[in-house]
């Protein structure tokens, strides 16, 4: 069983969590991306931080799990701008645009 | 010989139960998983990859709405998880039972989605978003349903009176599923633009 810690009030976390799941629902509704980007995606972020400190208990847990969490994440991070430069550039030397002249379906058939 | 049981339910290096050790490694291995697929769908989207708009053609009620049950579930397992810390095995068993209602819930609305909108022409084969949107929400219904069978197992082991610490096991992996959704929910239903 896990240590002995208090447990947070489980039903006021679930409240703000579904308060905060409106405003993310609402906020995009105005149509201004800068707002989308702060409801939608900001309050995720807040939503998530606050379901794996209270319901999965990681603010109890000892610090190798924050590590690995950590770990994961950063790791995640290195594979997203290893690849991004590949995905998201359009020039030099040894591009090719194989999409728009259909050469990469070619190739697979 | 001992029959203490597996050398894993009475040995620790970290100090950790060695069950809850090991579902945290889940969740750091489900990170990559999801986190790469979630990864590869913002570089594409922000590449302006032609098909992303079609997010304006998914439900955002449906999507808020099993977000929804989502965090309700999640609120249910977490209460399971604290009725068996207090001994009270049947209340668990009842939280536990709340949960997987949640998960079928869940399934039922994401099956609704999907059949209209492969009704409407929207399948896997469309664009890269559609390509995305069902591998993505299918992988996390996979997931759900393999959540689902085990709590199901787990709530007549707790009723019989043993493992009650695997209530707080599927309950960490409960809510990464939880978690996971909460990111989908906004990739895929109101970041339209």
């Amino acid at each position: 069983m896990s240590g002995a810690h208090a447990h947070p009030n489980y039903v006021k976390i679930w409240f703000w969590l579904v308060i905060l799941l409106v405003i993310s629902t609402l906020g995009p509704m105005l149509e201004i991306p800068a707002i989308t980007l702060v409801t939608a995606f900001g309050i995720a972020v807040v939503k998530a931080f606050m379901v794996a400190a209270n319901f999965m208990h990681i603010k109890f847990e000892k610090h190798i799990i924050w590590f690995m969490m950590l770990m994961s994440l950063t790791l995640l991070g290195v594979f997203f701008f290893g690849v991004a430069p590949d995905v998201m550039q359009t020039e030099g030397d040894q591009w090719i645009d194989c999409i728009a002249d259909n050469s990469c379906v070619e190739q697979r058939l | 010989m001992s029959n203490r049981g597996p050398v894993a339910t009475h040995r620790s290096a970290t100090g950790i139960p060695s069950g809850r050790l090991a579902i945290w490694w889940v969740v750091a291995s489900e990170i990559f998983i999801f986190g790469g697929l979630i990864s590869c769908f913002v570089l594409f989207k922000l590449n302006g990859t032609p098909g992303f708009e079609d997010a304006s053609q998914t439900s955002v009620i449906a999507g808020a709405f099993n977000t929804f049950v989502l965090l309700t579930s999640s609120l249910t397992v977490v209460l399971a998880h604290a009725a068996i810390e207090r001994g009270d095995r049947k209340k668990a068993f009842n939280f536990i039972w709340c949960t997987f209602g949640g998960g079928i819930v869940f399934l039922m609305v994401k099956i609704y989605e999907y059949s209209g909108k492969i009704i409407s022409g929207h399948t896997i084969t469309e664009n890269l978003f559609w390509s995305f949107y069902y591998t993505m929400t299918g992988l996390h219904a996979l997931h759900v349903i393999g959540g689902m069978a085990i709590m199901a197992l787990i709530s007549f082991d707790i009723l019989k009176g043993y493992n009650f610490q695997r209530v707080e096991l599927i309950g960490i992996y409960w809510h990464f599923v939880d978690l996971v959704w909460i990111f989908l929910f906004p990739l895929f239903y109101i970041a339209n633009f």
